[in-house]
């Protein structure tokens, strides 16, 4: 078995979903390569070479792979997938816009999002927004797979890998990037934060998301929503946890004027331990919170913060 | 231009599923069933791309067992002007399902082909790039906004941490977020005028498409059963309980 590792990175630093997707790679098994492909990107190939269980960063360097658009990046995998059996990524925006550009290349299927490693050709994957689990098997030559990176543990950062650049560029013809606007915070990244206060369309507006930020920034948390507070402007769409925004598992998540759709347990419901707080003691949310809480959270939420 | 726009029959997005007691399948039979939610945001762009006067025709097209036509006609009374029908009694997914559509279209041969970017069933968020990548064309996936000019069309995308816009080369695939646009209800007289638009139907051998196999599905279970747990009087009495029983503060 020989495995590649597509690394994600942004702003110069590697992101942390891909040791998490290393360590899909390794329960595996075999050789794991990790390619790093941007432009100026020595840096990250450096922090992908401490990777435990990584034995070599391939780097492409190149301005035709600055912001990983899906074309060039595609391209570039075909050239490399002949030397590897498996191709993995992680299953975030940028991870699953470029993969199934490989599979449709090299004509094989892909597996997206795994949740467990069976065997070197079988995987476990949510469908039907993670109300059932599939045991899917692939026998096509090349296994080309997308990782979702809350279900593996990061490996330790105790490697040292040997970094290599890869001569050979691609050239993009049919698409061009104009512009980028990044949420800006302070606070931990939604994706691998250990606790997530997250809000719903009880909090009436997005002043009132402020009573969330109080609590997240004493508990060190991360702010999430659910999708009604984000269709509603309460704060922008990246903080949406849900099937079609983030799938978090954090030791704590805190759902406050939630109801608890099951788009939105979709991205939850794999947290350790759920709190809700909410003034419908009906609501669904209830019926997977560990600790529950019935009343008005702008009574509960100034108590709450006042007592951590 | 024209605008091809891709449709997939699902169970309808409120339903509880139930798995079959073999563990073969999710059980379909007599479940309500629909147009997954993001095919309908690609219809209603692709129909208000026909309103802005920048597009000319909308051919609305799927692939699957013939039952699949109730969804063709719903985007027909939703405005595309024409349906193909790509006919497939067994199960696709979405290598299959790319390489139908790009039979589709090297025949039709459109601007800009509009997809969901996942299904409600599968959650596989990949025909779109298949396709693409199948093409040749340039992908804007995740689009929440588009615009057509001058030959391109710029899509600002949802990105893990804000948004990014990309301009592409026509013809282009675009797959919507759900963000995009609040689909119309398709309205009664609309329904009655799409039963006489034309739908044609195609198979896979008249695409001159051979469908690769899939993924083998071994087995569908019910994802471990999350206990509720204890309502708690109040937030001296939650508090307590995270630090010292569950050991999460």
């Amino acid at each position: 078995m020989s495995i590649l590792v597509l690394a994600e990175h942004h702003n110069g630093q590697l992101s942390d979903g891909t040791a998490h997707v290393v360590a899909a790679a390794t329960a595996i098994g075999g050789n794991v390569d990790v390619l790093v492909a941007g432009e100026s990107v020595q840096g990250v190939a450096e922090t992908a070479a401490t990777l435990e269980g990584v034995s070599r960063v391939r780097v492409a360097d190149a301005a035709v792979y600055a912001h990983q658009l899906a074309e060039p990046i595609g391209d570039l995998l075909v050239r490399l997938a002949d030397d590897y059996t498996h191709v993995l990524t992680a299953a975030s925006t940028g991870g699953k816009n470029a993969l199934p550009r490989l599979a449709a290349l090299k004509g094989v299927n892909q597996i997206s999002e795994i949740l467990e490693v069976v065997s070197a050709d079988t995987f476990k994957r949510p469908i039907y927004a993670g109300n059932a689990i599939a045991t899917v098997q692939s026998d096509d030559p090349l296994k080309v797979i997308t990782v979702r990176t809350t279900a593996f543990d990061a490996v330790a950062r105790q490697g040292s890998a040997s970094v290599e650049a890869i001569e050979s560029e691609v050239t993009n013809a049919v698409s061009r990037f104009v512009d980028e606007a990044l949420a800006q915070s302070d606070r931990p990244e939604l994706g691998g934060a250990r606790i997530i206060v997250s809000g719903g369309r009880g909090m009436g507006n997005g002043e009132n998301f402020k009573l969330l930020e109080g609590i997240a920034d004493k508990l060190g948390a991360a702010v999430g929503a659910s999708r009604a507070a984000v269709d509603a402007g309460f704060v922008p769409n990246d903080m949406q946890v849900g099937q079609t925004g983030k799938i978090v598992a954090p030791d704590l998540y805190i759902a406050v004027g939630i109801s608890g759709a099951i788009q939105h347990l979709a991205g939850m419901k794999d947290s350790k331990v759920i709190v809700a707080i909410n003034k419908d003691d009906e609501a669904p949310i209830f019926q997977i919170a560990d600790y529950g809480l019935v009343g008005d959270l702008f009574e509960i939420l100034p108590a709450l913060e006042q007592k951590l | 231009m024209k605008v091809l726009v891709a449709v997939k029959r699902v169970i309808d997005y409120n339903v509880k599923i139930r798995v079959k007691p073999d563990h073969s399948d999710v059980d379909l039979t007599n479940v309500k069933m629909a147009m997954n939610p993001f095919c309908e945001i690609a219809v209603e762009e692709a129909v208000r791309l026909k309103e802005k006067g920048v597009a000319t025709e909308v051919v609305a097209v799927t692939v699957g067992p013939k039952a699949a036509q109730e969804q063709l006609r719903t985007a027909l009374a939703l405005g595309a002007d024409r349906a193909i029908h790509v006919e497939t009694e067994e199960v696709v997914e979405s290598l299959a399902v790319a390489k139908l559509l790009e039979g589709v279209v090297n025949e039709e041969k459109p601007d800009l082909v509009i997809l969901g970017k996942q299904a409600i069933d599968t959650d596989n968020n990949q025909t779109g790039q298949m396709l693409a990548a199948l093409t040749g064309m340039g992908q804007g996936t995740f689009a929440s906004e588009i615009v057509v000019e001058d030959g391109e069309i710029r899509v600002t995308r949802e990105i893990d941490g804000g948004h990014q816009t990309v301009a592409l080369k026509l013809p282009a695939v675009v797959t919507t977020d759900l963000r995009l646009n609040e689909p119309r209800y398709a309205k009664l007289p609309d329904i009655m005028k799409a039963k006489k638009k034309p739908l044609e139907s195609r198979t896979p051998e008249a695409l001159g498409v051979a469908v690769p196999a899939g993924l083998k599905r071994l087995k569908v279970e019910t994802p471990a059963e999350r206990k509720g747990g204890v309502k708690v009087g109040s937030v001296d009495e939650l508090v307590d309980k995270l630090k010292n029983e569950a050991k999460v503060l």
